[in-house]
């Protein structure tokens, strides 16, 4: 295919486009309705992260990260402060308090994630109802986290060596309520799509992937587990407390667009009954190590490298840090992603229709703060 | 900690290739030459089923004697859990094998080291044979951000930096709107 070939035409999508969730350009090469082609443009929201990362101490980049995937931050602040904790040894030394506390907002920004996806996914796709209903819970966990972190979007709450703040009781009896409602009100929005006609025509057999395509583009996190292939990091990989927890891996051997909106509305209920079983086991105690607790205290890990990762809700985060001894990161890559779901959108929606790349965009949960780091 | 029998495997295969073998924080790192690394990287997915591509990114150490940067990867087995990192020294001008025909995911993470750190990998193809171009920056910027000398701050740059450290061939094709 050249782009002399008369019969095709290039259409140009974005950035500035409702549907791709943040800036995405999507150079089009389309036959008719089909796609023939798909060149990925990303950058227009690069704020040079990793840059910043050399110049600042590390506790100084804990807030930077919740401008990654600004959906999920308590998991960016999570996933960093792990690897910072990978990179110092002291993994196995966080108080088991604190590993429960970020194991519960860690799942609790996982449900608010999926509920942001699921409301923007079906707005893509035409369906105007559910965003209602999935902003309505979404609040009660702002709600939330503005309780225990003073902010409802950038929390800076899970720090290097525990958490910012222990929770407050209000916080629990807010949680133990949200654990109770939120399976009636997750029924509702399954009402709305899981068996609707145009829901399903609109994503039943669309960018269909198969489990090897999906490892080869590096896929990650829900976009895997759509395509028949069991792999969650918190099981295969186990980190935090997540061992003592029981929940399932949804996975679906479909790999088309609806198996993945199953995946992430299944995910909704493993994380409400993790939450359940951390309320009964959380533990007292201190939330902090000792050696963290002054910020100004610089952190200085000794030479070496480490690559730390978790799941979060989009797949899976990694930090890979190098340092050299001093108190600031020599080279710190962000894992990202969206970035490797964004390059893997051309193969998937080859060959399928216009309207259908939108439904894979949504399918991938690609934002852009973290793609374009 | 990887198991021996990949190392060993490793080391059988490519005897004079691998320059180095060690560990940090719990993680297998390998430096092997420059000019094995398609091959050591196809052996390990083909061969030994590390079948996951993680990432590829560079380090930059200018003060280092010898060659400039380190290209870094780092691979995966979904069935074994087991991880390794690949490292390769590159000097500034050197040009890095492709393995975009090895894994796809390595389309973006090309195209991102290119962006930032000014090292130019061959026979690299995009989707529908695109070349390769810079990931974030625009197409007509100098300078590869993630290098030690490039500033923090500042926007005053001359075109000092592309004519001073790129040589002929290792140039993207600024190209706005074309697409293959």
């Amino acid at each position: 295919m050249s782009s002399s070939d008369i019969r095709t035409v290039e259409l140009n999508m974005g950035p500035q486009h409702p549907s791709t969730h943040g800036v995405l350009r999507l150079i089009l090469r389309i036959d008719g309705e089909k796609i023939v082609n798909i060149a990925p443009r990303v950058g227009y929201l690069h704020r040079g992260i990793e840059k910043l990362a050399e110049n600042m101490t590390y506790q100084q980049f804990t807030p930077v990260t919740d401008r990654l995937d600004y959906v999920y931050s308590m998991n960016n602040n999570f996933a960093y402060a792990s690897s910072v904790e990978k990179l110092l040894g002291v993994t196995d030394q966080i108080p088991e308090r604190a590993q429960y506390i970020r194991v519960i907002v860690a799942e609790l920004d996982r449900i608010a994630n999926h509920l942001v996806w699921l409301a923007t996914h079906a707005l893509d796709i035409g369906a105007m109802t559910p965003y209602f209903y999935c902003m309505r819970e979404r609040e009660l966990i702002l709600d939330m986290f503005e309780e225990i972190s003073g902010a409802r979007l950038l929390y800076n709450y899970v720090r290097i060596g525990g958490v910012a703040k222990d929770i407050t009781p209000r916080f629990m009896d807010m949680l133990k309520e949200f654990v109770k409602i939120f399976p009636k009100r997750w029924k509702e929005y399954d009402t709305l799509l899981t068996k609707n006609r145009i829901w399903m025509k609109r994503t039943k057999e669309v960018a269909v992937i198969s489990t090897e395509d999906a490892i080869n583009w590096g896929l990650s996190g829900p976009s895997l587990r759509g395509s028949n292939m069991e792999w969650d990091l918190r099981k295969k990989k186990p980190y935090s407390v997540y061992p003592e927890l029981e929940f399932d891996i949804p996975y679906y051997s479909e790999g088309d667009v609806y198996a993945r909106y199953l995946v992430r509305m299944e995910e909704m209920l493993q994380s409400n009954r993790i939450l359940e079983q951390c309320i009964e086991k959380i533990p007292d105690g201190p939330t902090m190590m000792d050696d963290f607790k002054k910020v100004s205290k610089p952190i200085k890990p000794p030479a070496g490298e480490a690559y730390g990762y978790n799941e979060v809700p989009g797949g899976e985060l990694g930090f890979y840090i190098v340092s050299e001894g001093k108190n600031k990161p020599h080279r710190m890559k962000i894992r990202a992603p969206s970035f490797v779901h964004a390059y893997a959108i051309p193969f998937a929606s080859k060959g399928y229709l216009i309207s259908d790349v939108v439904a894979v965009i949504g399918s991938f949960d690609v934002v852009f703060g973290e793609c374009d780091r | 900690m990887l198991d021996e029998k990949i190392i060993a495997s490793l080391q059988d295969r490519f005897k004079e290739n691998i320059v180095e073998v060690g560990e940090s924080c719990g993680d297998s790192i390998v430096t092997v030459e420059l000019n094995s690394l398609h091959d050591v990287l196809s052996f390990l997915k083909k061969e030994l089923s590390f079948d996951y591509l993680l990432f590829i990114t560079a380090t930059d150490n200018p003060k280092r004697e010898g060659k400039r940067f380190d290209i870094v990867y780092q691979l995966r087995s979904t069935e074994t859990l087991d991880e390794i990192r690949i490292k390769a020294a590159v000097n500034e001008g050197e040009e890095v094998e492709s393995i975009t025909d090895i894994w796809v995911s390595a389309i973006g993470d090309e195209c991102e080291t290119y962006d930032m750190f000014g090292i130019w990998f061959k026979n690299h193809k995009g989707p529908g044979g695109e070349g390769l171009r810079r990931a974030f920056m625009p197409d007509d910027w100098n300078g590869h951000p993630l290098r030690k000398d490039y500033p923090l701050k500042g926007d005053d740059f001359s075109d000092k930096w592309v004519e001073k450290l790129l040589p002929e061939g290792q140039r993207h094709q600024p190209d706005h709107t074309r697409m293959p």
